[in-house]
């Protein structure tokens, strides 16, 4: 370990890093003092510590998890005037078990913008509104919008209009919140620093949340818990070529065509959803499994952060505002 | 560090990795071959102490330290799942639906592909792979009870919920960041066989509080905007439990000589 290159690399990217230290002289040098004593393992311990001195609570998070928790607040954002939309849409009648489930997840979706706001504090985003948000991908009449998502809001007033269509806004709900599973899970190495644990373990406890409201959207989707038609409460590999792709709206690094169950960028990193190969392994071939589509299922995958903004925009009202 | 032959892993890596063009410091490493990354992934069991089959806690396996250590920990827990799928899926309950016995079979295929996974990638350093059950207080010939004992589905939400709390506990103790990607594909599926096999039991249960933080005594009014209105508390966050609060309950369905501690990790 190179300490002294670690502190230089930060300083790169946080110009202010050398004069955190230095406001903190008396934590430094007793560091100092300290290190002649340290062994070489317990180096990474006192490391630590001299960061949480430097990056206290009241100091700016690291740029990287900034980014990634903004990325994560947008996209919830996204999520939760969706699920409001539908919520306010008479016309897409409702039972009482898909209102109260779509009540859950749209409040876990407002609980979650909480949270991701107080984490962020002053580096949040301002807050969005309903109308930031085109889910007919017309980015509010500026384009022809994919066919059937014009059931989610009309063609005349689309960032405003009520949804029409339940089998088109479930659809559009599992590819959101699918999309949004990948999203926190490529996001999830950026927030592994010595610092930022807590924040790490708060991302991973919404990413879990957010693949069980993909499981009860999927089972609204075949018609309840006990109906055997598509899709399972998982992600199976006929989606990933079954799945109409969308334009990445020049977003660099995502490939041209994005999609909910397509690769991102780089693939080898970032693969389709009906992979089966996991550190070389092909996890389909390694134990005896009976389904032939359980290897793929039994593992999702992650998107890169590119990637995950080249779909988003498509449901922006304004695509240069929002996901950048 | 602990590992210098690990090319992706180590903590000399780690303070300035996201901070430095993570991306393309990745992107690099990554791209160099996906033997690359499995070759992390084969060596990290290569700690100087190869501890983990020794047995410092009296009748318990420790799952080991460091990365090797959680991947031990997670291999214990697949197998564990994995154990009691097959069991079902050799005999299922009383009055098991077409759909439900497709379900379990699924998520049964699921866990052994973990367990079968993790048994290949952890080479050195691994726990038996032989943790031997004690589903005693499971009645296999019921869906659910009221007995005490615990009926399939009810045994089931248990695995699956402990899961997902154990794996979103023990990412902070994650070092290499590929074996959090690979956890992290993990978990997601965890989730979502929990919240299927939970609205099996009850309707719009996927979510509870018993598995997210949903408390009253957590007032959400945190100045987020849109304004929280109404009686909706909490933070919304999976309740995530470190390892040894997880073993406490998974040790429960283990037989004496397989029952698990996590030492090295804090409570």
């Amino acid at each position: 370990m190179d300490l002294f290159q670690i502190i230089d690399d930060i300083a790169k990217v946080d110009p202010e890093t050398l004069d955190r230290f230095d406001s903190r002289r008396a934590a430094f040098r007793n560091f100092l003092g300290f290190g002649k004593k340290v062994t070489a393992t317990a180096l990474p311990l006192a490391v630590s510590t001299l960061f949480t001195k430097a990056y206290g609570q009241t100091a700016a998070l690291p740029a990287a998890v900034v980014a990634t928790l903004n990325l994560a607040l947008q996209l919830e954002y996204l999520e939760y005037f969706y699920y409001d939309t539908a919520l306010n849409s008479s016309g897409l009648n409702l039972t009482a078990d898909e209102r109260g489930a779509f009540e859950i997840i749209r409040n876990d979706e407002l609980l979650h913008i909480n949270i991701l706001r107080t984490t962020l504090g002053s580096a949040a985003i301002a807050p969005l509104t309903r109308a930031s948000f085109d889910y007919t991908t017309s980015q509010n009449l500026s384009r022809s919008p994919v066919a059937p998502l014009t059931a989610l809001g009309g063609t005349t007033s689309p960032t405003t209009g009520p949804f029409t269509d339940k089998a088109v806004f479930l659809l559009a709900a599992q590819q959101f919140v699918d999309t949004g599973v990948r999203a926190y899970k490529g996001g999830a190495p950026s927030l592994n620093t010595s610092t930022t644990k807590d924040i790490l373990e708060a991302a991973l406890n919404i990413h879990s949340v957010e693949a069980r409201h993909s499981s009860r959207i999927r089972s609204l989707r075949r018609g309840g818990v006990q109906s055997a038609n598509a899709p399972k409460s998982w992600i199976t590999p006929d989606e990933t070529p079954n799945t109409p792709g969308l334009p990445n709206n020049g977003v660099a690094n995502s490939p041209t065509t994005v999609g909910p169950y397509l690769a991102g960028l780089p693939v080898a990193n970032f693969p389709a959803e009906d992979n089966i190969t996991q550190a070389t392994l092909n996890v389909q071939t390694i134990g005896t499994l009976v389904s032939g589509t359980a290897g793929a299922e039994a593992f999702d995958e992650p998107l890169n952060a590119e990637t995950v903004k080249g779909i988003a925009k498509n449901f922006a009202a304004n695509p240069t505002a929002l996901f950048n | 560090m602990h590992n210098p032959n690990n090319l992706l892993a180590g903590p000399a890596d780690e303070p300035g990795r996201g901070l430095t063009s993570p991306l393309a410091r990745r992107s690099f490493l990554r791209y160099s071959g996906a033997g690359l990354a499995i070759g992390g992934l084969w060596l990290a069991g290569c700690s100087k102490d190869d501890d983990t089959d020794v047995n410092p806690n009296g009748n318990f396996i420790d799952v080991g330290k460091d990365d090797t250590g959680i991947l031990n920990y997670a291999y214990a827990l697949e197998q564990l799942e994995a154990a009691f799928y097959t069991q079902v899926v050799g005999s299922f309950y009383t009055g098991a639906t077409a759909t439900e016995q497709a379900i379990l079979k699924d998520i049964k295929d699921h866990e052994i592909s973990h367990r079968e996974f993790f048994k290949r990638a952890i080479t050195s350093g691994r726990i038996s792979d032989s943790l031997q059950p004690d589903f005693s207080n499971i009645d296999f010939t019921q869906r659910t009870t009221t007995s005490g004992k615990l009926g399939v589905l009810q045994a089931a939400m248990a695995f699956e919920d402990l899961g997902v709390a154990a794996y979103n506990g023990a990412g902070r103790f994650i070092t290499n960041n590929d074996y959090l990607t690979l956890a992290g594909k993990i978990v997601s599926v965890e989730a979502r066989h929990a919240a299927l096999i939970r609205e099996l039991i009850k309707t719009n249960s996927f979510v509870a509080n018993d598995v997210v933080n949903l408390d009253t005594s957590t007032p959400n009014n945190l100045g987020g905007s849109p304004a929280v209105t109404g009686n909706l508390n909490g933070t919304g966050l999976e309740r995530s439990k470190r390892p040894a609060a997880v073993l406490t309950t998974a040790n429960t369905f283990l037989a004496a000589g397989s029952k698990l501690s996590a030492t090295q990790y804090p409570a």
